[in-house]
């Protein structure tokens, strides 16, 4: 009971501490916006940045030639053998038919040289359609898929790839590193700018001790209120951050440069960025306070 | 069994500075006690020892059958409980009004809010600014900032107020204003230690005085009068 006396009275002098130290609150309150602000948009870039190079890095396919005179049952045993390989993701089977009919379909030089095909005589060699699971090892298994009986020639853009994976594997290393220490200087910035705002109020925190608070029952009102500067702070960060993807979203169509680089789809993810917002908010503006408080504590 | 009991109590800073020096003294419950001694011999220094403000050197504290000296950090506020202390600067919260300051007291324990509301009205009455319930500190005079603190401190209903120059920034008037208040306080059951620098004060009230010279004490008068005839002889 009298537990959640102090916890209710805790909930109120925090808010009041807000209000009646209002220009500093307004400080620290502006200082987490502004940080918070920087961080979403990192988010968002690096978000969309590795999105785009898994999109891309997903579109890399091996094609398996195979053999021209192949039977069906060779082209099933092929298949089972290519599962057979770890770092498989998705087989698909193209025949040569197949092929070829797409071929006709793109271009009528080829449809007027291809039509007096028959079966038997086109020369196109059916083909396995194979998509890896880890695109850094796509050279293994290239090699891997070479060996497998009745598989010809194997082609995946040797070279190009191995290159785009590495361009890419930087760029996201950049982004994480940038959100990671963006993160960290908005931590810095905003526990030591609730600092100041509770400095100013050593007073109080002395009068507390004073008048016979406990150490907890001081931390207790300092800890919501940084809670409260936290949230206050995280709220405009977070609209803002909704208001502006959805409209680039809506602007592009989802696209960028072409149907495959797509942007980050706004949900789930425009709630994801929203909630680690409001949670560095919240985190920081309790270690902030809590920080602070210690200090008069003398613990 | 006294209120207070200092033995073989020495107090040394930091910087190297003895402040109290091998010092006993017992202070009895209901006792009205004026601590006196010219400026730096060490007055702030013992009664901050009493509420824990700073720790002994050496020797032992007893307040209220409480080992002060041996006191945790995180269980000070059990010994601040059992007292109420005034400062010659008020220490107000100055966004609060004199309600809340006072109410402040109780609130930190987790009083319920009917109680507080009793007991505030009750000591703001006792202090005669009961009418002044409303205002912020800006609004009152020195005088009455020092009642507001002097509320504060007892309201809880301490056995043992300890006041460090509370009528230092006030007028002979205001200051005597106080004394009655205090006196009134001390009549009621509550032990007075105050420290002051005011020999009108010591003059008139005739309490038990406590002369304190460079961190020892020089003299106790059981009926104190302070004039340099009285602080020469004694030397
Ligand atoms: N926190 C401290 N750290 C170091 N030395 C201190 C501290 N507080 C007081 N002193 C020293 O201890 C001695 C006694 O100081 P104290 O404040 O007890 O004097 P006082 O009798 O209250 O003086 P005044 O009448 O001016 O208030 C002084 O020499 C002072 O400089
Ligand atoms: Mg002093």
């Amino acid at each position: 009971m009298k537990t959640l006396r102090i916890l209710s009275r805790s909930f109120r002098d925090a808010l009041k501490g807000v209000f009646r130290n209002f220009s500093l609150s307004l400080a620290s309150i502006s200082c987490i916006t502004i940080t918070l602000l920087v961080v979403s948009l990192s988010l968002i870039l690096s978000s969309n940045v590795n999105n785009i190079a898994s999109l891309i890095e997903e579109d890399v396919t091996i094609v398996a030639f195979l053999d021209v005179d192949i039977t069906e049952d060779e082209t099933n045993k092929v298949l089972e053998d290519i599962k057979k390989l770890d770092n498989i993701d998705d087989v698909e089977f193209q025949s040569k038919t197949e092929i070829a009919s797409e071929m006709k379909d793109s271009s009528e030089v080829y449809a007027n040289i291809m039509n007096g095909w028959t079966e038997e005589e086109n020369p196109l060699q059916s083909t396995y359609l194979v998509k890896v699971k880890n695109i850094e090892s796509i050279g293994k298994t290239a090699n891997e898929l070479k060996k497998i009986e009745h598989v010809g020639t194997v082609k995946y853009g040797e070279g190009m790839v191995e290159q785009l994976v590495s361009v890419f594997k930087i760029v996201r290393n950049i982004s994480l590193g940038t959100v990671v220490a963006l993160i960290i200087v908005t931590v810095f910035l905003i526990t030591n700018t609730i600092k100041i705002t509770i400095y100013s109020r050593k007073r109080e925190i002395e009068i507390m001790r004073l008048v016979g608070a406990s150490n907890l029952n001081i931390k207790i009102p300092f800890l919501f209120e940084g809670l409260y500067l936290g949230i206050m702070g995280a709220i405009i960060p977070i609209v803002a951050t909704f208001y502006a993807y959805s409209i680039l979203y809506e602007k592009f169509d989802g696209k960028m440069f072409s149907e495959f680089i797509r942007l980050v789809n706004p949900t789930p993810f425009l709630y994801s960025v929203s909630g680690v917002l409001l949670l560095i908010g919240m985190f920081v503006g309790m270690l902030g306070s809590l920080q602070a408080v210690r200090k008069y504590l003398k613990i | 069994m006294s209120l207070i009991k200092m033995s073989h109590v020495k107090k040394v800073y930091k910087t190297g500075v003895t402040a109290i020096y091998d010092l006993d003294l017992a202070i009895e419950k209901g006792e009205f006690v004026f601590i006196i001694g010219s400026t730096g011999c060490g007055k702030s220094t013992l009664i901050k020892m009493l509420y824990r403000e700073e720790k002994p050197t050496s020797g032992t504290i007893l307040v209220g059958g409480l080992n002060v000296g041996k006191i945790k950090n995180s269980k000070v506020y059990k010994l601040r409980r059992k007292l109420g202390v005034v400062f010659q600067d008020y220490k107000l919260l100055q966004k609060s009004t004199v309600y809340e300051n006072v109410a402040f007291a109780l609130e930190v324990l987790g009083t319920p809010k009917s109680e507080i509301y009793q007991k505030v009205v009750k000591v703001l009455d006792l202090v005669g600014l009961k009418h002044k319930a409303n205002n912020y500190p800006n609004q009152l005079s020195g005088g009455e900032q020092q009642r507001v603190a002097i509320a504060r401190a007892i309201v809880n209903g301490p056995k043992l107020l300890i006041c460090d120059e509370p009528t230092g920034n006030l007028d002979e008037i205001t200051s005597m204003e106080i004394m009655k208040v205090l006196e009134a306080i001390n009549q009621m059951g509550t032990t007075i230690i105050m420290v002051t620098h005011d020999t009108d004060i010591v003059n008139k009230l005739k309490k038990k005085t406590i002369l304190l010279d460079s961190g020892r004490i020089l003299k106790i008068f059981e009926k104190g009068t302070y004039n340099h005839e009285n602080i020469k002889n004694s030397k």
